[in-house]
C-alpha cells in the first residue's frame, strides 16, 4: 500500500497532483477545478476501478483500489471518485454493467432501508448520502420478498433534499418513492446492507487515514516555519510531544485501514475476522480523525482556523466521514455484541485470527 | 515526502498457526497441572523453573537463535505467537523473559564465542535468569547520568556503584548492565559507557529487594563493591554502549508485552456482561477491542520489520507510547463499563481482584522499558523536529 508502488496510484496521483493541489482548489470559490479533475479521473478510468472490463469498467483489483483510496484521502479529494467506486463494486456483484458518469451508493446508513415493492419500483429514504446531488446514477441495496436485490437507479427519478456534511460537501437526503429502477438482479449470497456498510467504512477509513497523512505532514512543516518566543515551535518539547502523537494516531488509523482492506481483499466472505477488520478500522480511524486532527489543529494556531488555510480540507473532511456506512458509536455497539456473543473465551481467538 | 509511518499490513504465515495451536495445548495441559491459574496474575511467579524448562524443551525459548547456541532458527513471527499466547494465558513467563527477549540477542551479537557457547544453550533449556542493568539512583531515563564505575584492573574491571529499579536481580543468575569506563567527552556525551556480563550470586554484589505498590516484589537495588568483572565479560565495544544499547530497543517496545499486560481484565469484562450485553457495554467493549486489534495489527507489522533485518526504531516507539497508554487505561475504562454488571455475574470476584491488580499495575506500563516522555522525544525525532 505505499504510495506510488502500482500504476493505479500512481496515476492517481499524478492527477491529483495536477488538477487537486489543495491550496489550488481552497482559493478557487467557483469550484472550476471539479470538472477537469473528474475528466481526468474518468479517462484514466478510476472511478470504475472496481468495475471488471466486461461490465464497462477497469478491472482494477480490490488492493489497487483501495489503495488509491487511501491516496484520495491524501489530498481530501472532494469529488464522487469513493462513491463511484463503491456503486461500480456493488452494481458488479449482481453483475450489472455500470454507466459512465457520477454515482453514489443507496443506503449510506446502516438504518435507513430501502424496499422493494410488490411491481418491482423501489422506496424508502436513505440520510447523509454523500455526493447525491452530484450523482447521475445511484446504486441501491433494496430489500424484498425474495431477499436482498441490487439496482441501478436513475437519479433523476428521486427525491433529494440537499444537505452539507462537516467538511461542506453533499451529503443529501434521497427519498425513492415507487421508482423504478433501470436494472436489478438478486443480490449474490454475502452481500447485504451489513457488508455493504463495511465495505463503504472501509473506504471511509482509508480516505481517513490518508487525510491524517496530510494533515501530519503540514503541521510538521509548520511546526519547522512558525517561529514563536524567538524559537522554531517544532524545538518546544511540548509541541514536539504533541506532534509525536498526531504520528501515532495517523500511523494507528493507516494501520487499521489498511489492514482492513488487505483482510477484504483476500477474503471470499465477509465471516467474523473481516468483521473485526473492518468495523475496527472504522473505529479506530474515527477516533483518530478527532484526537489527530485536534493535534493538527492546535499546533498551527489561529491561522489553521481560518478558511483560507488548507487544513481544514483535511480536518473536516476527516470528521466528516466518520459519520458515513454507519459512525463509530454504531460499529462498536456491533462489534461488542458481535464479541459477547461468541463469548469470553473466544474473543482472543478473534483478535489473533490473523 | 511524507512523514507517515507504514505499517504493512503482513499476515502470520500458515505455520504460525500450527504453532499457536501447539503454545495452547501446552498451556490449557499447564493450567490442568495446576502450574498457574490464568485468572490470577497477581501471583509470585518469578521464580517457576519447572515451568521455564518445560517451556526451554518446547524449542520455544532462543527461538530464532543460530542451532549451535541452541535456538532453533525460526522466525521472529514464530516468537511473536508464542509470546503472546503466553501473555494472553498469564502463564508465569519472568523467568525466561528478559533473558529470551533482550539478553540473547545481545551476547549472540556482542560476547565472544566460548561466553556463547557457555550461556546461549542454557537460556534455551529455560535454566538461567537475567536481569538488566541499566537505571541508576538519579538516573533512570537519563542513561547518560549512569555513574557506576567500571575501573580496568589487572584481567578485567572493578565495579563500585548502585543499579536501582532493576526487576528479577534477587532470582538472576546474569545481569547485562551498563557500566562507566570513561567520562562523558564535551563533543558526545553518550561517550564512555560500556556493556558487560555479569554473573550474579557472587561476592561483591548485594541485592537488596525493593516492594511495589501492587504487594509484588521484583524491584530490586544491587550494590557492586570491588565486584570483579573478566576481561571477556564486556559486551562489543569499549566506551561505545549507547549505540548498542539504542538498536535493542525495537525488540524490547514493540512486542506483545506492550499492550496486553492488563488485558485479562478484558477477557473478564466480557463474561461478566454475558451474551446480551445493554448498550453501552457493548459499546465499550467494541471500542477497546478495536483498539486492541489495531495496536495488534501495528505490533506484528513491527515484527515482519525485525524479521526482514530492519531497525523498526520509530515504529516500535509508536507501538509501546500507544499499547502502554492502553494498556495503562484499560483497567479503569473495564471498571468504568463493570460498573453496571449484575451482582449475580458468576466471576464478578474473580473481575474485581482483577480489576484491584490491575489498577495498581498500570501507573509502571507507561515507564517500563522506556517512559512515554523518551519515546515521543525518539518519535519527534523521526519526524525531523529535533
Amino acid at each position: 500500500m505505499a504510495e506510488s508502488d502500482n500504476i493505479v496510484v500512481e496515476t492517481a496521483e499524478k492527477i491529483f497532483a495536477d488538477l487537486a493541489d489543495p491550496q489550488t482548489i481552497n482559493n478557487d470559490k467557483k469550484n472550476s477545478w471539479q470538472a477537469p479533475l473528474w475528466q481526468a479521473l474518468s479517462e484514466a478510468g478510476l472511478p470504475l476501478a472496481w468495475v471488471p472490463d466486461d461490465l464497462g469498467g477497469s478491472g482494477a483489483s480490490l488492493a489497487d483500489g483501495f489503495a488509491l483510496l487511501n491516496a484520495a484521502g491524501r489530498f481530501a479529494v472532494a469529488v464522487p471518485l469513493a462513491e463511484t467506486m463503491l456503486a461500480g463494486w456493488l452494481l458488479a456483484q449482481a453483475k450489472i454493467a455500470s454507466p459512465d458518469g457520477e454515482m453514489t451508493v443507496l443506503p449510506a446508513s446502516p438504518k435507513d432501508r430501502i424496499t422493494i415493492d410488490a411491481d418491482g419500483s423501489l422506496s424508502g429514504r436513505a440520510r447523509g448520502v454523500p455526493f447525491a446531488k452530484a450523482a447521475k446514477h445511484f446504486a441501491v441495496l433494496a430489500h424484498g420478498k425474495d431477499g436482498v436485490s441490487i439496482a441501478l437507479v436513475d437519479a433523476g427519478k428521486a427525491r433529494i433534499e440537499s444537505g452539507l456534511n462537516l467538511g461542506y460537501d453533499h451529503s443529501d437526503t434521497v427519498t425513492l418513492d415507487k421508482v423504478q429502477p433501470v436494472t436489478i438482479k438478486v443480490a449474490p449470497d454475502g452481500v447485504d446492507q451489513t457488508n455493504l456498510m463495511l465495505m463503504g467504512g472501509v473506504a471511509r477509513s482509508l480516505q481517513i487515514a490518508g487525510a491524517l497523512e496530510s494533515m501530519l505532514d503540514i503541521s510538521v512543516r509548520y511546526s519547522n516555519e512558525r517561529v514563536a518566543f524567538e524559537k522554531k515551535i517544532s524545538k518546544f518539547q511540548a509541541v514536539q510531544h504533541n506532534l509525536a502523537r498526531l504520528a501515532g494516531e495517523s500511523a494507528a488509523a493507516l494501520a487499521a485501514a489498511t489492514s482492513a482492506a488487505d483482510a477484504i481483499a483476500n477474503a471470499t466472505s465477509f465471516n467474523d475476522e473481516v468483521y473485526l477488520e473492518a468495523a475496527s478500522a472504522k473505529i479506530r480511524c474515527a477516533e483518530a480523525a478527532e484526537k489527530g486532527g485536534g493535534i493538527a489543529h492546535q499546533v498551527h494556531g489561529a491561522i489553521g482556523f481560518t478558511i483560507e488555510h488548507i487544513l481544514h480540507r483535511y480536518s473536516l473532511r476527516a470528521l466528516a466521514w466518520r459519520d458515513d456506512f454507519g459512525s463509530e458509536s454504531h460499529w462498536a455497539v456491533e462489534l461488542g455484541k458481535l464479541v459477547a456473543s461468541r463469548g469470553a473465551d473466544e474473543l482472543w481467538p478473534l483478535v489473533a485470527s490473523r | 515526502m511524507t512523514a507517515a509511518l507504514r505499517f504493512d499490513p503482513i499476515r502470520l504465515p500458515e505455520k504460525c498457526e500450527q504453532l499457536r495451536k501447539e503454545v495452547r495445548a501446552f498451556l490449557a495441559e499447564e493450567i490442568a497441572a495446576g502450574t498457574f491459574d490464568p485468572h490470577k496474575p497477581n501471583r509470585e511467579d518469578t521464580d517457576a523453573p519447572e515451568f521455564s524448562r518445560r517451556v526451554g524443551a518446547k524449542g520455544w525459548l532462543g527461538m530464532t537463535w543460530p542451532k549451535k547456541y541452541g535456538g532453533q532458527e525460526r522466525s521472529f513471527l514464530e516468537r511473536y505467537v508464542v509470546t503472546e499466547e503466553m501473555r494472553v494465558a498469564n502463564a508465569p513467563t519472568r523467568r525466561f523473559f528478559v533473558a529470551d527477549r533482550q539478553s540473547g540477542p545481545v551476547l549472540i551479537k556482542y560476547a565472544p564465542e566460548h561466553i556463547k557457547m557457555d550461556i546461549l544453550p542454557r537460556i534455551c533449556r529455560g535454566e538461567i535468569c537475567f536481569a538488566i542493568g541499566m537505571s541508576e539512583p538519579n538516573s533512570g531515563s537519563d542513561l547518560f547520568a549512569a555513574k557506576t564505575r567500571a575501573t580496568k584492573t589487572d584481567g578485567g574491571y572493578l565495579i563500585n556503584g548502585t543499579k536501582i529499579w532493576t526487576s528479577s536481580a534477587h532470582i538472576a543468575d546474569y545481569m547485562i548492565a551498563i557500566f562507566r569506563t570513561s567520562p562523558p567527552t564535551k563533543e558526545n556525551r553518550r561517550h564512555g559507557l560500556t556493556q558487560f556480563l555479569v554473573k550474579m550470586k557472587q561476592p561483591g554484589i548485594k541485592v537488596n529487594p525493593i516492594g511495589q505498590i501492587t504487594g509484588q516484589y521484583e524491584f530490586n537495588e544491587v550494590v557492586f563493591t570491588d565486584f570483579f568483572v573478566p576481561e571477556d565479560h564486556v559486551l562489543g565495544e569499549v566506551d561505545g554502549a549507547w549505540k548498542q544499547a539504542t538498536s535493542e530497543l525495537a525488540y524490547e517496545r514493540s512486542g506483545p508485552e506492550r499492550f496486553l499486560e492488563t488485558y485479562y481484565v478484558l477477557t473478564e469484562l466480557v463474561r461478566a456482561v454475558g451474551p446480551n450485553p445493554d448498550t453501552r457495554s457493548a459499546e465499550g467493549i467494541g471500542r477497546l477491542v478495536a483498539q486492541l486489534h489495531t495496536m495488534r495489527r501495528m505490533s506484528v507489522s513491527v515484527a515482519g520489520m525485525l524479521q526482514a533485518g530492519k531497525e523498526p526504531v520509530v515504529e516500535a516507539s509508536i507501538v509501546k507510547d500507544i499499547g502502554t497508554v492502553w494498556e495503562q487505561q484499560l483497567p479503569h475504562r473495564v471498571r468504568d463499563l463493570a460498573a453496571f454488571v449484575e451482582e449475580t455475574a458468576t466471576n464478578r470476584e474473580t473481575l474485581e481482584r482483577q480489576l484491584d491488580f490491575a489498577i495498581k499495575t498500570a501507573p509502571k506500563l507507561t515507564i517500563q522499558g522506556g517512559t512515554t516522555e523518551v519515546l515521543r522525544g525518539i518519535i519527534a525525532r523521526g519526524l525531523g523536529l529535533r
